[in-house]
């Protein structure tokens, strides 16, 4: 075996971290949610699941293919995608629109871009404000969770045939004959009708048959978890859920009747879900210690002022969207001062040229020249 | 005289593919972005941009030795201006469903850059019958441009084609394709396709070149 | 004045020439216009007519033939031009006989994304609206226009009160859109749930025009019941 030599630019010293590691990790810690979300709704969960993330690798093989992207399925991350915007999407949700919803997320969220790490708005949310915006009754039509039977029998909407309306599901609901069953999610029932739901059910997702995403609780012990192997910055959850519930709160001793509790604004709708997986994608969020702050105090807010002050009952999509296309920004304004530069100094940037003319002087250790010293040369 | 065939057949063409204002240039892109969410509405804003453009460009070519330069925009504006006035009132006598679905854009069509740039870069220049030859050909491509986007919008938007229902009762429509991100999407898609479609033609050209090279 | 050096070019056109070219296109394309516009004005005008005749006809659907009315502070005159600044413009529907069959208005409230505008029908004999009809607007497909197919919504509109006061000066009782399925009052509107913005911007379209309107012609019911 003949020795190698190889000759590349620093960094030597690298971590065993590669964006499939991380990606796969993620992707771990979302199969308890996802497993719980089948327990919830069923087959047909299962089905949306396997269809969204399916139309996901299939979009993403695709455009790896046509060329001119970064990244392939291997790296776990158009799995990612797939998962999350199954999991925000109804659980009904026809499979032919989860499809689109799929490719579109990869398509026009990510490939359009140029692939992993380019893009600028998050891909699943991207596919989901897509459906939002083309199906905007099917993905209002929630279920109960926790039907008899819901593991034998699909919810009638999710195999609507391709291009075709789904059937309604009231029908269907009501004639599984139970008691006290809401087909709205607790969001739009807050909104609509005024109905408050109680606090441990939607902690846990357990109680009754809500019509709501896996439990807020076993969202944030993944996120926990990812948060303690550092797989996503811990500050973006934090300033997201802690924006939200100081504006729900202030909101609510203003008015209680027609702002919602701070703990209902937390556990409700996709906040949690959004705050942990979606708001901390690494491509879409800032990297600036201060800016994930910002970034994220940013998305909890826009989340309630959404949910209190427009015609939609969620809001977490479209701050999340909002606050992808302000993080570069975010980042300009709160880069760092280099080490040496007093906090006062204006400077924003590192003024030094990185020439290699200037890196090879240092590194041979050669007497820099002193101001002033630099002439013309001559030669002699 | 077959020469000439040829030169105004190129003329004719140049709007509807190497130039196509909307595809290649860019151009209009304001009426072609709003009105294109039916095949119909499409059309006729095809039809009636491309009456005030023949009509203006041979106005501008019969009048370019007497207008002074000086003022030649100005009468440009002018002439254009009356040509769409004609056109709205036309549209009113027509149909006022179809005037109402149009909208504002009727009006707009006076200052769709495609005319004025037409008169000035093209009709100034040259005798009437080429200007209009060229004129229609633009208002051709710019129609045809306006259907590719009111076809696809009014399919997915609406199921129907022309008003004529395609896939039954119950298809189920994309609602965003009709409200103006479809509009962009649409569009991104067409020019997509064409850029995608220039570069395979290009592509195609330059292997044989190069494997000549080779040989 | 500090301007860039002109490159050399023709001499500057003298202003007479220049005056006399834009005025002979002006003229050209004055006569053009003044053209199509005569051309055109019977059937624009024909056109309007139509249109105007088949809203209010789809709204009550017994009228045969239309009477045009403004309804001004002192009373209702015959509609003529333009609507004048203070004046209520609304359509009274006669049927085959040349009775009042009804009176058609326009209101208007701010709805999900723009202001609806529609068109209602209220008959004087039970004081009620029976029908309403959508002039312009921009709801969202498959969720706003839901108020012109719902049959829960449109049963709201058989018969939906909106009678008069004692001294004839507003509503007895506003029309108001209530919650889906909380109706319990011949003066509320049943709300499309799903679709609650968009049925109360009906609801207060309806209230606020017959608040202006209704007591302005309260007492020329009479006059209006006169075919013109």
């Amino acid at each position: 075996m003949s020795a190698r030599i190889e000759l590349r630019t620093a960094p030597h010293v690298k971590s065993p971290r590669t964006v499939e590691t991380i990606m796969r990790t993620v992707v771990l810690s979302l199969l308890p949610i996802c497993l719980f979300f089948i327990y919830q709704y069923g087959i047909s969960a299962a089905a949306s699941i396997l269809v969204v993330t399916g139309a996901c690798l299939v979009a993403e093989r695709a455009s790896t293919r046509a060329g001119g992207q970064s990244g392939d399925i291997g790296d776990w991350s158009a799995t990612i995608t797939g998962l999350l915007l199954a999991l925000s999407l109804p659980p009904g949700f026809p499979l032919w629109m989860g499809a689109i919803a799929g490719l579109v997320a990869i398509f026009l969220g990510k490939s359009i871009f140029g692939g992993l790490g380019r893009n600028v708005f998050n891909p699943a949310l991207v596919g989901r404000a897509f459906v939002q915006a083309a199906f905007p009754t099917a993905i209002a039509s929630y279920t109960p969770s926790f039907l008899p039977g819901r593991f034998g029998e699909f919810i009638p909407s999710s195999l609507a045939l391709p291009f075709m309306q789904p059937p309604a599901t009231d029908a269907w609901v009501k004639a599984m004959q139970i008691d006290a069953i809401a087909s709205a999610t607790p969001l739009s029932q807050f909104k609509f009708e005024g109905v408050v739901a109680g606090f441990d059910q939607l902690l846990t997702s357990l109680g009754g048959h809500l019509a709501v995403g896996p439990s807020p609780l076993l969202i944030l012990a993944c996120g926990l978890f990812l948060a303690y192997r550092r797989y996503l910055d811990w500050r973006i959850p934090v300033a997201v859920l802690g924006s939200a519930v100081v504006l729900g709160w202030a909101l609510h001793a203003f008015d209680p009747v027609r702002f919602a509790d701070p703990g209902f604004v937390l556990l409700s709708g996709g906040l949690m879900l959004g705050a942990i997986y979606m708001a901390t994608d690494m491509a879409t969020s800032p990297v600036t210690p201060k800016g994930a702050l910002l970034y994220g105090a940013l998305i909890g807010v826009l989340t309630v002022v959404i949910r209190d002050f427009s015609g939609l009952p969620e809001g977490v999509m479209y701050a999340i969207l909002i606050a992808n296309a302000a993080a570069p920004l975010i980042e300009r304004v709160t880069q760092p001062t280099p080490f040496g530069r007093g906090p006062s100094s204006k400077v924003r940037r590192a003024t030094y040229p990185l020439t290699p003319s200037y890196i090879s002087r240092e590194e041979h250790h050669a007497v820099v020249p002193e101001k002033g010293s630099f002439k013309p040369k001559v030669n002699q | 005289m077959s020469l000439d065939k040829a030169k105004n057949l190129d003329e004719f063409m140049e709007g509807i593919w190497r130039q196509n204002p909307v595809f290649v240039m860019a151009l209009g892109m304001c009426p072609t972005l709003a009105v294109t969410v039916s095949a119909i509405n499409a059309l006729s804003m095809g039809v009636a941009t491309t009456f005030v453009l023949v009509c203006s460009c041979l106005l501008v070519s019969l009048l370019r030795k007497v207008v002074p330069k000086e003022v030649r925009i100005a009468t440009y504006i002018v002439i254009i201006a009356t040509f769409v006035t004609v056109v709205d009132y036309a549209i009113q006598a027509i149909s006022l469903t179809l005037y109402e679905a149009l909208g504002a854009f009727i009006q707009l069509i006076v200052v769709n850059c495609v005319i004025l740039g037409r008169a000035e870069a093209h009709s100034s220049k040259v005798p009437p019958l080429p200007a209009m030859i060229n004129a229609a050909g633009m208002g051709v491509g710019f129609t045809i441009g306006l259907l590719a986007l009111g076809t696809v919008r009014e399919i997915f938007g609406n199921g129907t084609l022309f008003g004529i229902s395609l896939f039954g009762e119950s298809f189920q429509p994309w609602v965003i394709m009709v409200l103006p991100p479809g509009g962009f999407f649409v569009l991104g898609g067409w020019l997509m396709f064409f850029a995608w479609w220039a570069k395979r033609k290009e592509g195609s050209k330059a292997v044989p070149a190069e494997g000549h090279q080779h040989a | 004045m500090n301007a860039p050096a002109t490159p050399p070019s023709a001499p500057a056109t003298p202003t007479v020439p220049m005056i006399r070219t834009l005025g002979l296109v002006a003229a050209l394309c004055g006569l053009i216009i003044v053209g199509a516009y005569q051309g055109s004005l019977s059937a624009v005008q024909e056109n309007k007519r139509i249109a105007l005749e088949r809203a209010v006809f789809k709204v009550l659907p017994t009228a045969k033939s239309i009477g045009e009315y403004f309804a001004t502070g002192n009373g209702v005159t015959v509609a003529s031009g333009e609507t004048p600044a203070g004046a209520i413009r609304f359509y009274a529907g006669y049927d085959e006989k040349g009775q009042l069959a009804g009176i058609a208005a326009e209101g208007a409230a701010k709805g999900y994304s723009d202001f609806v505008r529609i068109l209602f029908a209220w008959v004087p004999d039970c004081q009620c609206v029976t029908g309403f009809g959508l002039v312009a607007s921009r709801e969202t497909p498959g969720i706003g226009d839901k108020i012109l197919v719902d049959k829960d919504f449109l049963a709201n509109f058989k018969a939906l009160e909106v009678r008069l006061n004692e001294d004839m000066s507003a509503l007895a009782n506003e029309v108001k859109t209530v919650k889906h399925g909380t109706k319990t009052a011949p003066w509320q509107i049943d709300a499309i749930s799903g679709a609650t913005i968009t049925s109360r911007a009906v609801g207060k379209g309806i209230n606020d025009a017959s608040q202006a309107l209704l007591p302005r012609i309260a007492g020329h019911l009479d006059f209006i019941r006169n075919k013109p």
